[in-house]
């Protein structure tokens, strides 16, 4: 197995016409890492993980997956093409679900493969049947999203997104938009996920959860990371300033 | 009122009914077509697209209809452009609500929200892939009522190809009245029979509404 990084991010600038939101990030993922990404509201953690998909374009700096160029300067067509491909590779799951609402559960999960003939119209099914299972929704399948809960929805979109066989998840804040006992069934699915291996950065601003499932925690605050390390390490022992203020406040609000 | 009148002559007015409905469905269907390829243009990242279709519709929303008809049937001879009423009614009518039917079928479009494109995207799914699989079918639903208005519009605005004389409603009123110098039983008559279709229409909208909107 190599141990090269799956996904590598080198001195990563962007900003939002004058507003300079990351200013110079580098971070490394190796296969199989669970990265939990923390920090104050507006530090950068959404617009790094959507960098990464290149839903938000970069400034300047380099970002790798799976050792190919994310950011290749290309021509438009070409670029395209580029990252359809890369992103087929990229599963990622957001805060308000998302889902198709025209289409019901298990269309949602089979779209995708279907569409980009990464499977037939019966292997997506069967392979959707499976993933809904192990969400905990083959009760589901034919339900359309405005019936489903903010749980059960959340759970279809990481259905969704691993039906495209995705080599790393990226997950902004998952839980946030669900009532408090929903949040449980959907960090179920994703500490699974951990038990699997699946490489995943999941922004959170659930300390409990992140140190339960991620084996590498990054603390970024205004558009830089100021500390990372091990849950343990960085939750118990935080060696810098804005990190300890962070947890503290975090920990008694 | 001159009932005896209405009676005698209301299959007149049917049958000029008639043909109001015809040329409102087929400037509908023109409409229709210019609107999606419009809309469409008009969201387009190429300005070659994006710029054309922005003109059309200002243009077309700018001027009178009457203007345009007019443009197109006695000014289109001089350019060669000969037109029949007809002709001249169905593409003149088409032309102008097209332009409205863009800005219908846009706002729909616009209105699906984001997130729905970047999901698309996310899964790997091109732009004109997430377009006709997710954002156009969400797109249609909300665009029923929008254009089930312009279509509405354009029925009752359909009055002035009279003007160009086509026999249609508007047309035969004038001239029942001209021969019989009842105008107030003539344009009763007349706009019975506009409400008559423009109900219908209304209706079925509605219900098409109803049908496609997602569950909730
Ligand atoms: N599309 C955009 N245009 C302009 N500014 C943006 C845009 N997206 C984000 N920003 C700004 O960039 C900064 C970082 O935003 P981002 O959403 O990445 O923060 P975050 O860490 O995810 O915050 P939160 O915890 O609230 O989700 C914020 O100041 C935000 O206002
Ligand atoms: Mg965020």
């Amino acid at each position: 197995m190599s141990n090269d990084p799956i996904i590598r991010i080198k001195d990563l600038h962007k900003s939002f016409g004058p507003v300079e939101v990351l200013k110079g990030i580098d971070m490394d993922v190796a296969p199989g890492q669970i990265v939990a990404l923390i920090g104050p509201s507006g530090s950068g953690k959404s617009t790094l993980l959507r960098t990464i998909n290149q839903l938000e374009d970069v400034t300047s700096g380099e970002i790798f997956f799976d050792g190919a160029l994310v950011n290749r300067d290309l021509p438009h067509r070409q670029r395209e093409k580029h990252l359809n491909r890369l992103r087929q590779d990229i599963g990622m799951v957001f805060q308000h679900f998302n889902l198709f609402p025209h289409l019901t559960a298990i269309e949602n999960v089979t779209m995708a493969p279907v569409l980009l003939g990464r499977q037939t119209k019966t292997q997506a099914l069967a392979e959707a049947r499976a993933l809904l299972e192990k969400v905990g929704l083959s009760d589901r399948a034919d339900y359309y999203p405005s019936r489903l809960s903010g749980g059960q929805k959340q759970r279809v979109a990481i259905a969704r997104a691993l039906a495209m066989n995705p080599k790393a998840m990226l997950f902004d804040e998952v839980t946030s938009a669900l009532d408090p006992e929903l949040v449980g069934e959907v960090n179920k699915v994703m500490k699974q996920l951990a038990q699997e291996h699946m490489t995943m950065i999941i922004v959170t601003h659930e300390l409990r959860f992140a140190s339960d499932v991620a084996d590498h925690v990054v603390f970024m605050a205004d558009g830089v990371v100021v500390e990372e390390g091990p849950p343990d390490a960085l939750f118990r022992a935080p060696q810098h300033e804005r990190t300890k203020a962070f947890l503290q406040q975090v920990f008694e609000g | 009122m001159d009932f005896a009148l209405i009676a005698k002559v209301w299959t007149f007015f049917a049958a000029a009914a008639w043909v109001t409905l015809q040329i409102s469905a087929l400037a509908i269907c023109l409409g229709l077509c210019l609107g999606f390829a419009a809309a469409l243009a008009s969201i387009s990242r190429n300005v070659l697209l994006r710029f054309p279709a922005r003109v059309y519709v200002s243009i077309f929303r700018g001027t009178p209809a009457l203007i345009q008809l007019f443009l197109l049937y006695y000014g289109g001879p001089q350019i060669g452009l000969q037109l029949g009423p007809f002709e001249a009614g169905v593409i003149g009518l088409g032309i102008n609500i097209g332009a409205y039917m863009t800005e219908s079928i846009r706002g729909a479009i616009l209105a699906v929200e984001k997130g729905q494109m970047e999901a698309a995207r996310c899964l790997g799914l091109g732009h004109v892939q997430s377009m006709r699989n997710v954002i156009l079918p969400q797109a249609l639903r909300l665009m029923v009522r929008p254009l089930g208005v312009n279509a509405v519009a354009l029925i009752k605005g359909s009055a002035i190809v009279s003007t160009i004389s086509v026999v249609e409603l508007t047309y035969t009123a004038h001239r029942y009245i001209s021969s019989t110098y009842k105008p107030f039983e003539m344009f009763i008559l007349a706009s019975l029979f506009y409400l008559v279709i423009v109900s219908v229409v209304s209706f079925a909208v509605n219900r098409i509404d109803e049908r496609v909107a997602l569950e909730s």
